[in-house]
């Protein structure tokens, strides 16, 4: 790796950490912000002002919020996120299990949307404006404008409830070999993979359009080398920096998708959990939560970008 | 006879999506003889790329062959199958590039793409295609034949390239090589050794080819026939020596007569003659980049103590190769790029390094026309728009006020005021050249600067630009500096010329005595690069060059003169160390070598002495007087 390159990956985490300073700030005290308070929660029925008081004094809620921040800050430098304001337990251990499920769903999803969508997106390329190329265009552009829960819920109905192929909820404590694990993921992936590959396969599209349209690909061409050495041989280097950039910010939005896909499918991930604690008011858990999502988004891009300055390194030098 | 490549009744259409087919190509024939060179001659939109590619078998996105018969090396190419044109693209026929730049790929070595021909159409195995390689590059005399290959195309430059890219269409010793515009993108300089390249290895294997340029001087040098193509119809064709000595057909003879523009009529003003009334005058300037030096400037010079003026009324041009700092000279004088040091004293004001702080004033008097209107013009504005958006800003009119001078602007352009409702996509590239400088003519300016305004112009209409400028200073008394790499251009519009070497002036002097009287060797590679329009100069020109010129030298010098590595009257020990004295001719010229000014007179020229060849000048026998790089004396 060159000198002026290890600069510019630097200059670029420095801005990824500018971010992320800006995100737990901005976590924080928009949560804070929340209306309702946990311990009026807590005491449901039985809430004297008394009582609440005590529970709030407690919980160190009555004290400045500039305060609980630092608190705040200074728990997740020592890697403690807290304690959940409801059961008292430590938020780490009720965010691990869940985040491992996530994970799960993501990464499940990840391994059959990218492949699927760098294939169908290089093809609809090559084959531009012919009819399979405006049957994807159709499909990704009707798939892209459809709301995810509603691809979910048809997606249960068909196939859970008139076929009964899948089940409609994943029970993923169920699953004792690979077959299982498959009919339970089925519906979850397919629906989150066909989201994020429709965004994929379009942007995917535009990118590889636009490197077939330089000069060395007509040269190629003229120099008699097959088209399929063209796409992957010339084209695909040139394109990696974009691509990368393409699949990173679709897999980002694959975060946002989730929370809807685990609250369909009763699927015991991370954003299950986040939806449960706002309707709890249990800040702790919600802060922990949303302060995951965006470090994934962060690091997604981030080394979106980082592929991409080596890729225009490698290619077009200092 | 037996013709290589025979083309009868060629007809391509283009279309847009939905639209009706329109011609590009009509009714076009003609034949090459086996290793004969063909040369296609026409302006951009005469649809000789269009051809060139069909040979190939390959129309562009939106275009088809639609009649006709193309028959190259025994195959007939429009009845072929995909399949047989991979076979037979690379293999039987090759491509070179204009844009070697473009047309290399940015991801791939170069030696991996110079092979690849021979390795999609399995003739060889690796190490043959290598061996082959390196032959090739020796042959086109490249730098380091062994391991230029395993770098990549930004590491080379222009005219490296193109004969890397004439490497990669011979390596599978195809048949024919179509060379579509290889040298317009270069430097007279380079152009004239990559010609010679060119011109030997295809000799020396007996290649047919099809040469597609705009360039007549160089169509004399490299083909034996040419075919003259205007707006997609064949408007003359025959041996070279024909269509250029003796065109027959109009278009042809406007051709030709472009290419010989008068030189500049008018009496030239005393040059550098400091009496006289200046627009503007540069004295040191210094722009760069990198850490500063201990002297506060900086360390990587872009230009060196560059000091110039230009006389009310008259026109300084400004040449040099890509690279030499021209048109970051344009853009320190307009105020884009601030210099580190220096003075810019325009109409006896100091100028400002930064434009956000220069007067409106200041700003209206001084205007640039760029090279490319394309990028000057808003295509979303129509003409109107734009011209009275600078009657507006300027010069306050409004309304019908502005409308009439917008008007009156085209008249002085000589563009009919239909124009003033168009958008600039539909005007012709001299149209938008003419309405660029319209728009700058609109501030009623003292200095128009003008950076390659004729680079991206055909010949005729480039000659018909450099007309028109001629005549606005005549009328308006507005002054120009004038950027190019065209001598041509020089002779016909300029008064005096400036010599950029490496960002540092190398010569000051008249534009009409270029090629007589003394001249810094840069200027003598210059001037004797730029082809003439008759057969055997370019034999002549390398003949002359190979006799006297030691060879370049890879490494630049720590100090003294930067020209030192490719200068043909070096003196190692002297011109690698000192500073470069400046010398005064008794004309007004000046000329920063260390080689004194009667040995500079090219030979054959009153006044040459060969005792005086390499002899370096003391302080006595100068003509006049030498300063010793004094940043006042330029």
């Amino acid at each position: 790796m060159s000198a002026g390159l290890a600069r510019l990956v630097a200059r670029r985490i420095g801005t990824a950490l500018c971010s992320l300073v800006f995100v737990v700030v901005a976590i924080f005290f928009m949560t804070a912000a929340l209306p309702g308070d946990v311990a009026d929660m807590l005491l449901g029925q039985n809430a004297t002002p008394a009582a609440a008081q005590a529970l709030r004094h407690s919980l160190h809620l009555d004290q400045p919020l500039w305060l609980r921040f630092m608190h705040w800050c200074a728990g997740m430098l020592h890697g403690d996120p807290g304690t959940s304001l409801l059961t008292g337990r430590p938020v780490s251990e009720m965010l691990a299990p869940r985040l491992y499920n996530s994970l799960l769903l993501a990464g499940a999803t990840t391994v059959v949307s990218v492949p699927l969508a760098l294939l169908l997106g290089l093809a609809c390329a090559t084959w531009r404006d012919t009819h399979f190329d405006r049957v994807m265009t159709v499909l990704t552009l009707g798939v892209v404008s459809v709301p995810a829960f509603l691809i979910a819920t048809v997606a249960v109905f068909v196939f859970a409830v008139q076929f009964r192929i899948v089940p409609a909820l994943s029970d993923i404590r169920s699953i004792h070999s690979v077959g299982q694990f498959i009919l339970t993921f089925a519906m979850p992936v397919s629906t989150l993979a066909s989201i994020t590959m429709a965004q994929m396969i379009r942007m995917i599209r535009a990118c590889m359009i636009d490197v077939f349209s330089a000069p060395y690909i007509e040269m190629a061409v003229l120099k008699g080398v097959p088209p399929i050495r063209i796409v992957l041989h010339h084209a695909l280097p040139n394109a990696i920096g974009p691509v990368a950039n393409a699949i990173a910010l679709s897999l980002s939005s694959l975060l946002g998708g989730v929370v809807v896909i685990e609250t369909i499918f009763n699927y015991p991930g991370l954003a299950q959990l986040m939806v449960d604690s706002v309707m709890l008011r249990d800040v702790p858990i919600i802060q922990s939560c949303a302060l995951l999502f965006c470090l994934t988004y962060l690091f997604l891009t981030t080394l979106a970008d980082i592929v991409a300055l080596a890729s225009v390194r490698k290619g077009r030098g200092a | 006879m037996t013709h290589m490549i025979s083309v009868s009744n060629l007809e391509i259409v283009g279309r847009r999506r939905h639209g009706p087919a329109v011609p590009i190509v009509r009714d076009v024939s003609l034949d090459v003889a086996e290793g004969q060179m063909l040369a296609l001659i026409g302006e951009s939109g005469s649809g000789k790329t269009t051809i060139a590619l069909s040979l190939l078998g390959h129309a562009r996105a939106g275009c088809a062959i639609s009649g006709g018969r193309i028959m190259v090396a025994g195959h007939d190419v429009t009845t072929m199958t995909a399949g047989e044109l991979r076979a037979f693209r690379g293999r039987t026929i090759s491509y070179v590039a204009q844009n070697a730049g473009t047309a290399f790929n940015p991801a791939l070595s170069l030696g991996q793409q110079v092979i690849e021909p021979a390795r999609v159409h399995w003739s060889m195995t690796r190490a043959q295609a290598e061996h082959k390689m390196i032959d090739l590059f020796r042959a086109l005399a490249l730098p380091d034949p062994e391991t230029i290959g395993a770098r990549y195309p930004h590491q080379l430059s222009g005219g490296q390239l193109q004969r890397l890219m004439a490497a990669m269409a011979l390596v599978t010793d195809p048949e024919i090589v179509v060379f579509d515009e290889p040298t317009t993108a270069l430097d007279v300089t380079t152009q004239i050794e990559v010609l010679a390249a060119f011109r030997s290895v295809l000799a020396d294997r007996g290649i047919t080819g099809v040469y597609v340029t705009h360039d007549l001087a160089v169509v004399a040098q490299i083909a034996d026939h040419a075919v003259v193509l205007r707006h997609g119809q064949v408007r003359e064709s025959g041996p070279v020596a024909e269509i250029l000595g003796n065109p027959r057909d109009d278009y042809t003879r406007e051709l030709v007569a472009a290419c010989r523009i008068p030189p500049r009529t008018t009496f030239p003003a005393p040059v550098l003659d400091r009496a006289v009334e200046t627009v503007l005058d540069l004295s040191g300037v210094i722009v760069g980049y990198g850490r500063l030096d201990a002297a506060g400037l900086p360390e990587r010079r872009i230009l060196d103590e560059v000091s110039l003026s230009v006389p009310r009324g008259s026109t300084l041009g400004i040449i040099g190769e890509s690279g030499c700092g021209k048109s970051t000279l344009a853009r320190t004088i307009s105020g884009l790029q601030p210099w580190a040091a220096g003075q810019v004293t325009f109409r006896g004001e100091a100028l400002a390094p930064d434009i956000a702080r220069r007067t409106r004033e200041q700003r209206r008097r001084l205007q640039i026309v760029a090279q490319n209107a394309d990028m000057v013009l808003n295509p979303a504005w129509r003409i109107g728009a734009s011209i009275e958006r600078v009657l507006t800003f300027f010069r306050g009119l409004k309304g019908a006020e502005a409308r009439n001078e917008a008007a009156r602007l085209l008249d002085m352009v000589r563009l009919p005021h239909a124009l003033l409702d168009r958008l600039p996509g539909e005007l012709s590239g001299g149209q938008k050249q003419r309405i660029n400088f319209a728009r700058a003519l609109a501030a009623r300016p003292d200095l128009v600067l003008c950076d390659e305004i004729t680079a991206a112009l055909d010949p005729v209409v480039a000659a018909a630009i450099l007309e028109l400028m001629a005549e606005l200073q005549r009328e308006l008394g507005i002054s120009y500096i004038f950027i190019t790499h065209d001598l041509h251009a020089v002779r016909a519009v300029c008064d005096d010329v400036a010599v950029l070497y490496g960002g540092k002036v190398v010569e000051h002097n008249s534009s009409q005595s270029l090629t007589t009287g003394a001249h810094h060797p840069y200027t003598r590679l210059l001037v004797s690069s730029v082809p003439e329009m008759r057969a055997g100069w370019l034999t002549e020109a390398m003949t002359a060059r190979q006799a006297g010129r030691p060879e370049p030298l890879q490494v630049a010098p720590q100090g003294g003169c930067r020209f030192f590595p490719r200068c043909d009257v070096r003196m190692p020990g002297t011109c690698d160390h000192n500073p470069v004295p400046v010398q005064i001719l008794p004309g007004g010229a000046r000329i920063a070598c260390f080689t004194n000014a009667a040995a500079l007179v090219p030979d054959g020229d009153d006044g040459s002495c060969p005792d005086f060849h390499n002899r370096p000048i003391s302080g006595t026998d100068s003509p006049e007087e030498v300063r010793h790089d004094d940043p006042a004396s330029f």
